[in-house]
């Protein structure tokens, strides 16, 4: 994993080389502790895979670090700025922080285009033809540029998921979250959002994703993160994590979801 | 059995044209209309309906009507020599009366003229090929009031001042229905997004608002604007009678409108917001370009409904004395100079072709505005 930090120099001493920066966070849904004392650094430049059961807090916790969810005890930092109530840092982390969700959410009633061009042109403040060209080249990038003058609700759902990450990457964010991408896919249409993930992930983004697909996990993946309960049960490389996992939960999860 | 374990196709089918269903006239007639015996009854019988609806409008509007004549007499049937039906001159004779009540004649170019730019800027408005959408919709909903009011009131560029009392007949309806219309929709939208906000004091005065107007019949609030208001007005500070009737239709719709706008803000999903939000769209942004145009997209029939009401309940201001179409019709009824036995009908029967006219044309522009938007699963 070092390989990957070293291939870029240039990041690691230009900046801050901590992306997100979670100490003792606590979280409750009224009663419910869903998130409990959770502690997790995580590098420029990572990818990290985060999984467990369903309800054991995965999504919570990606949907703090922008802020979409609020915390009630703990620290979060993300790109230098810790999270508050103050409102500008979390326009500014936002900013900064494209998701993409389990049921794409795209803006039904804009066409692709719109969608891609419309966070660059009123919250960048970017001129129009800049951000038209902008969402093009991303719309290129997930490899359906054709599908521009569509809207969301002509396309299959692979192609809602790719237009979603294409929305994401025209802020030009410098970590992404991906909160269960693929899970509401057809099966024949996992793989071409996997793989553009895969090329994002080849392009040094930071990388938070909460996912099930484990041969996507072991292929990209800095560092995976099991999650049970509201609480981190193990952290390791996904060498380690899937050849010897250590604590018993993580063995007996693996098992569960590995054939 | 053993036979068909196993299947391996060889080649794949390629797709064909569905077999055809339209057998002409007579195959739709059959299946349409005649199908079953229920089914042919039910066609004959409205088939009747329709038939006696039909003959007498027709006969009355047009077989039997008088259509020139300058005074009751012709539209008598002993001078036209037939049963007469709609007298179509006491219209032509009171017709600057029905359009623009007592506003000098000499000065009727005027309302004409509003009528004329209105209708130059709303059209392009309408048909969504046109380009300039955002210029355009500032001119007709910002400039062209101010220009429209001082068109119409004058006193200013040397235009005479022509009093409000004076308006009457189709302009006050128009002016009324205007602005009740164009008021009504973005203070509703406001309304109904400080009724869903966090803030509880926003929130409680926006539910305080919508429930107090809501909870008022408009004859109420007309006769309070009217008759009441100034009583609690200090000394010489007056209000034209028409514009507090305004606010008073503006602030009433815009309390049903804000009850249609948020029935369509509950529709949108939560996970819009969250998008919105993760984009880095602040509130205001995230209201104005995601969640109300999808919400409004949801509410066009209600939205429409509430614009037809509220055109239709414009002739309420009849009892604080300011006539509108209907209004100046009543005033003309009792005109003994036409007096005739189909005066009242042939009145009616023009104020309720003209409130069809307006009424019909918002419906169906809203129907294919619905359709235009309909952007969801149209594979």
């Amino acid at each position: 994993m070092d390989n990957d930090l070293q291939k870029k120099p240039a990041i690691r001493t230009t900046r801050n080389e901590v992306a997100v920066e979670i100490a003792g966070v606590n979280k409750w849904f009224g009663k419910f502790h869903v998130l409990r004392d959770i502690n997790l650094t995580v590098m420029r430049g990572e990818r990290i895979v985060i999984c467990g059961p369903s309800g054991s807090g995965k999504s919570t916790l990606l949907r703090c670090i922008n802020r979409i969810e609020s915390w009630q005890q703990g620290r979060l930092v993300v790109d230098g700025l810790e999270l508050t109530d103050d409102l500008r840092a979390i326009d500014e982390v936002r900013r900064e922080v494209g998701m993409v969700f389990q049921q794409f959410n795209l803006f039904p009633h804009l066409t692709v285009l719109d969608n891609c061009t419309l966070a660059p042109l009123w919250v960048r403040g970017m001129p129009r033809k800049e951000a038209e060209a902008l969402a093009r080249h991303h719309l290129a990038r997930v490899r359906i540029p054709e599908q521009a003058d569509k809207y969301p609700g002509q396309l299959s759902g692979g192609q809602q998921q790719r237009v979603a990450i294409a929305r994401a990457l025209c802020m030009e964010p410098k970590i992404m979250l991906f909160d269960e991408p693929t899970s509401a896919l057809d099966p024949e249409m996992v793989k071409e959002v996997l793989d553009t993930m895969v090329g994002l992930a080849e392009d040094g983004m930071t990388m938070l994703v909460v996912s099930h697909e484990m041969g996507f996990a072991r292929q990209v993946a800095s560092r995976m993160v099991l999650m049970d309960a509201g609480q981190i049960i193990e952290v390791n490389e996904p060498e380690a994590f899937f050849t010897h996992p250590q604590h018993e939960r993580t063995r007996l999860f693996l098992s569960q979801i590995l054939h | 059995m053993d036979a068909q374990a196993a299947f391996v196709r060889q080649e794949l089918i390629a797709p064909l044209d569905p077999p055809p269903v339209s057998t002409g006239v007579p195959g739709w007639l059959r299946q349409r209309l005649f199908g079953s015996v229920p089914n042919a009854i039910l066609t004959v019988v409205s088939l009747a309906i329709l038939a006696a609806l039909i003959w007498p409008t027709v006969k009355f509007l047009v077989i039997d009507a008088v259509w020139s004549g300058s005074s009751r007499t012709d539209c008598l049937p002993e001078t036209a020599g037939h049963p007469v039906g709609a007298c179509w001159p006491f219209i032509a004779a009171k017709f600057d009366q029905f359009m623009y009540g007592f506003y000098p004649q000499d000065q009727q170019w005027r309302v004409n003229l509003t009528y004329t730019l209105g209708a130059i800027l709303l059209t392009p408005l309408l048909i969504p090929l046109l380009p300039y959408k955002a210029a355009n919709a500032i001119a007709f909903f910002g400039f062209f009031p101010v220009i429209a009011f001082f068109l119409l009131v004058g006193g200013v560029f040397g235009l005479q001042h022509v009093e409000t009392r004076l308006w009457g007949g189709l302009l006050v309806t128009l002016v009324i229905s205007f602005t009740g219309i164009s008021g009504s929709l973005p203070l509703g939208i406001l309304l109904a997004l400080g009724r869903r906000s966090t803030l509880p004091l926003v929130r409680g005065l926006c539910v305080v608002f919508i429930e107090f107007w809501r909870g008022v019949p408009l004859i109420t609030v007309l006769f309070f604007a009217t008759y009441m208001l100034p009583l609690f007005l200090p000394g010489n500070w007056k209000i034209d009678a028409l514009a507090r009737v305004l606010i008073g239709v503006v602030l009433f719709s815009a309390a049903y409108m804000a009850e249609v706008v948020r029935g369509g803000l509950q529709a949108i999903p939560r996970s819009q917001f969250e998008a919105a939000m993760a984009l880095g769209l602040g509130y205001w942004r995230m209201t104005g370009l995601v969640i109300v145009p999808q919400a409004l997209k949801l509410v066009i029939p209600g939205i429409v409904n509430s614009f037809i009401s509220l055109f239709k309940d414009t002739t309420l201001v009849l009892i604080v004395a300011i006539f509108d179409l209907l209004g100046q019709l009543r005033a003309a009824f009792s005109d003994p100079s036409w007096a005739t036995p189909t005066t009242l009908f042939t009145g009616f029967a023009f104020a309720g072709i003209i409130y069809f006219v307006f009424c019909v044309a918002m419906s169906r522009y809203a129907l294919f505005v619905e359709r235009r938007l309909n952007t969801g699963g149209a594979r």
